[in-house]
C-alpha cells in the first residue's frame, strides 16, 4: 500500500532491522511488529522477560507552581493522590467526557509532572494542553529528544536489579547501564516490569545492553504484535480502538480513574450526568467458546440475531488458546456470562462476555 | 526460502502439485513466513467449484486474515482436515502436511499459466 505519509522512525530503527524485525506503520511511526514471532515473544514476556521499543510514545513535561492545579482541571484522575516519585493512570477528556487520550502522569519534582502519552496523539495532546490551561504553566514536548524502552516480564527485576525496589507506579532517576534514565515500574502487558525513558542518543546502547544482560533470563526483543496480544489479555484499552473521543471513561469501565471527589475538571459535567443516568453502552471483554477464526475489530456482535455492538479489538490469545476481544455493547446485555455471537465473514460464532481481565492470574 | 522445483506457483503465493487431473494446493514457504503464526485455516467445502484467480479459502494469522486464491479451476475433492486442529502445520510444513485442498481440474491447460520454481523465486526476489 502506498501512503503519502512519511513515517517517523525511533532511534532504534536500525537496531530493529539488524535483528530481523518486521516493520509496520503504527500511529505514524515505522515500528517493529515482531522479531521471532508474536507467540514466542508473548510467552517470553509472560514467562521470562521481553524488551520493547516504545520510543514512539510521547513525553510531555509540565512544570511550574500551577502545574498540579492546571493538570487536575484537565485530567480525570486526582494528581493529589500521588506523591513525589509516584505515578498514576489517567485520562484526558473533552467537554462531553470523550477520551482525548489515556496516559500515565508521574510527579518527578514537587511541581513537575512527566506525562507519557500515545504516539498518535502527541501533537493533539500538546496543543490541547496549551490551549486549555487556565493558568500559566510550562509545557515541554520532549518526545523527539527522548527514547523509551519497556522491560516486561517476571524476570524484569532481576535484569534491572537497580530498580527492583521501586514500588508499582513508582518512578526514579536511575543509572541504567551507565546512562541516566527515568525508570518507572509500570507497563502495558500485565506483567511486572519497567518503562525506561532515556535520551534518544542513549536508546540503542541501552537496547543492546539490556538484551545482553537479559540473556541468562531468556530475554527476547518484542514487537507491537506481542504488545497487542499481551495488553488485550489484560483488557487494557488501546486509544483509537477501544477508547476514543466518542467514548467516555464510564462506558469504557475506567470510572476508577475519574475522581469526582476533586474540584472541577474538563468533562466533569457530562460524566456526572452519565453516571447518574447510567452508561447506555459498555466496553466488554469476550472470548470465543468454540473453534472459530480470531475476532477482529469492526466485527458485529449479536444476541438473538440482533446487533448489540461491534468489536473494537480482537486477537487470538496465545495464553488462553482462544479468540478474545473487546467491544461496546448495549448496557442491558453487558453482564459477564452473557452468550453472544460474533459475525465473521457472514457466519456466526459463539462467544461469551467475561469479567475483565480475560487473563485471570493465580489460577 | 524453500521453493521446490516440482511445483507450480501463483503470484498470490499458492503452490500446486499436479497428480494426474488433480492438483494439490497450498501456500508457499514465502507466504507462510510473511503471514507468520497461522491460527486458523478456512478451507473450501468439498464438492464446491472454485475458479482460477478467485478467492476460495482464508488463512488467519495473529495479525490478519489473508485470502487464498484458486490457482486452477475445478471441483474440490479433498481438504486437509488436520489443519482445523493444527493450523500451525501450514507454518511448519507448507509443502507437505500443511497442504490445503485438492481440486479436480476442469481445464488442466490452466497449469501452463502458472509460474515455475525459477520464475517464482525471481518474482519474490529470493
Amino acid at each position: 500500500m502506498h501512503s503519502p505519509v512519511i513515517l517517523k522512525r525511533t532511534p532504534l530503527y536500525t537496531a530493529h532491522l539488524e535483528r530481523g524485525a518486521r516493520m509496520v506503520a503504527f500511529g505514524g511511526w515505522e515500528m517493529p511488529v515482531q522479531y521471532s514471532g508474536v507467540f514466542e515473544e508473548h510467552s517470553a514476556v509472560r514467562e521470562q522477560v521481553g524488551l520493547f521499543d516504545i520510543s514512539h510514545m510521547g513525553e510531555i513535561l509540565v512544570a511550574g507552581p500551577n502545574a498540579e492545579t492546571v493538570l487536575n482541571e484537565l485530567l480525570g484522575n486526582d494528581l493529589g493522590k500521588i506523591a513525589l516519585g509516584e505515578g498514576q493512570y489517567t485520562l484526558l477528556c473533552n467537554q462531553t467526557g470523550g477520551i482525548v487520550d489515556d496516559l500515565l502522569a508521574y510527579r518527578i519534582e514537587p511541581s513537575v509532572f512527566l506525562l507519557i502519552v500515545n504516539a498518535a496523539n502527541i501533537e493533539k495532546d500538546f496543543t490541547w494542553l496549551n490551549a486549555t490551561a487556565s493558568k500559566p504553566v510550562v509545557f515541554d514536548n520532549l518526545s523527539d529528544k527522548l527514547g523509551a524502552l519497556a522491560l516486561q516480564g517476571p524476570a524484569a527485576p532481576r535484569v534491572l536489579a537497580t530498580a527492583a525496589s521501586l514500588p508499582r507506579f513508582g518512578i526514579a532517576r536511575l543509572s541504567v547501564c551507565d546512562k541516566l534514565c527515568w525508570v518507572a515500574r509500570t507497563g502495558y502487558t500485565g506483567e511486572d516490569g519497567f518503562e525506561i525513558v532515556c535520551d534518544a542518543a542513549d536508546a540503542s546502547v541501552l537496547w543492546s545492553a539490556l538484551l545482553e544482560r537479559g540473556k541468562p533470563f531468556g530475554i527476547k526483543p518484542c514487537g507491537l504484535g506481542a504488545r497487542d496480544t499481551l495488553r488485550l489479555e489484560m483488557c487494557y484499552p488501546l486509544h483509537g480502538n477501544d477508547i476514543t473521543e466518542k467514548t467516555t471513561p464510564l462506558e469504557a469501565g475506567l470510572g476508577a480513574f475519574v475522581s469526582f471527589d476533586k474540584g472541577d475538571f474538563c468533562g466533569r459535567g457530562a460524566l456526572e450526568q452519565q453516571k447518574k443516568e447510567g452508561a447506555k453502552r459498555k466496553l466488554v471483554a469476550f472470548k470465543m467458546t468454540g473453534k472459530s477464526p480470531p475476532p477482529r475489530e469492526h466485527y458485529t456482535m449479536m444476541v438473538a440475531n440482533r446487533k448489540i455492538g461491534e468489536v473494537t479489538s480482537g486477537t487470538p490469545s496465545p495464553t488462553l488458546g482462544v479468540g478474545i476481544g473487546m467491544g461496546y455493547v448495549d448496557a442491558a446485555v453487558s453482564q459477564p456470562g452473557t452468550n453472544v455471537e460474533i459475525e465473521i465473514r457472514g457466519k456466526m460464532f459463539p462467544a461469551v462476555i467475561e469479567k475483565k481481565p480475560l487473563l485471570k492470574r493465580g489460577q | 526460502m524453500n521453493i521446490p522445483k516440482d511445483l507450480k506457483y501463483t503470484k498470490s503465493h499458492e503452490w500446486i502439485r499436479v497428480e494426474g487431473n488433480v492438483a494439490v494446493v497450498g501456500v508457499t514457504d514465502h507466504a507462510q513466513h510473511e503471514m507468520t503464526d497461522v491460527v486458523y485455516v478456512e478451507t473450501p467445502e468439498i464438492d464446491s467449484r472454485i475458479e482460477a484467480g478467485k478467492e476460495c479459502a482464508v488463512v488467519e494469522s495473529v495479525k490478519a486474515a489473508s485470502d487464498i486464491y484458486a490457482p486452477v479451476s475445478g471441483d474440490v475433492v479433498a481438504v486437509n482436515e488436520e489443519l482445523s486442529s493444527a493450523p500451525e502445520l501450514l507454518n511448519q510444513d507448507p509443502y507437505g502436511k500443511g497442504w490445503m485442498f485438492k481440486v479436480k481440474m476442469s481445464d488442466p491447460g490452466e497449469v501452463n499459466d502458472l509460474l515455475n520454481a525459477n520464475d517464482y523465486a525471481h518474482y519474490i526476489g529470493a
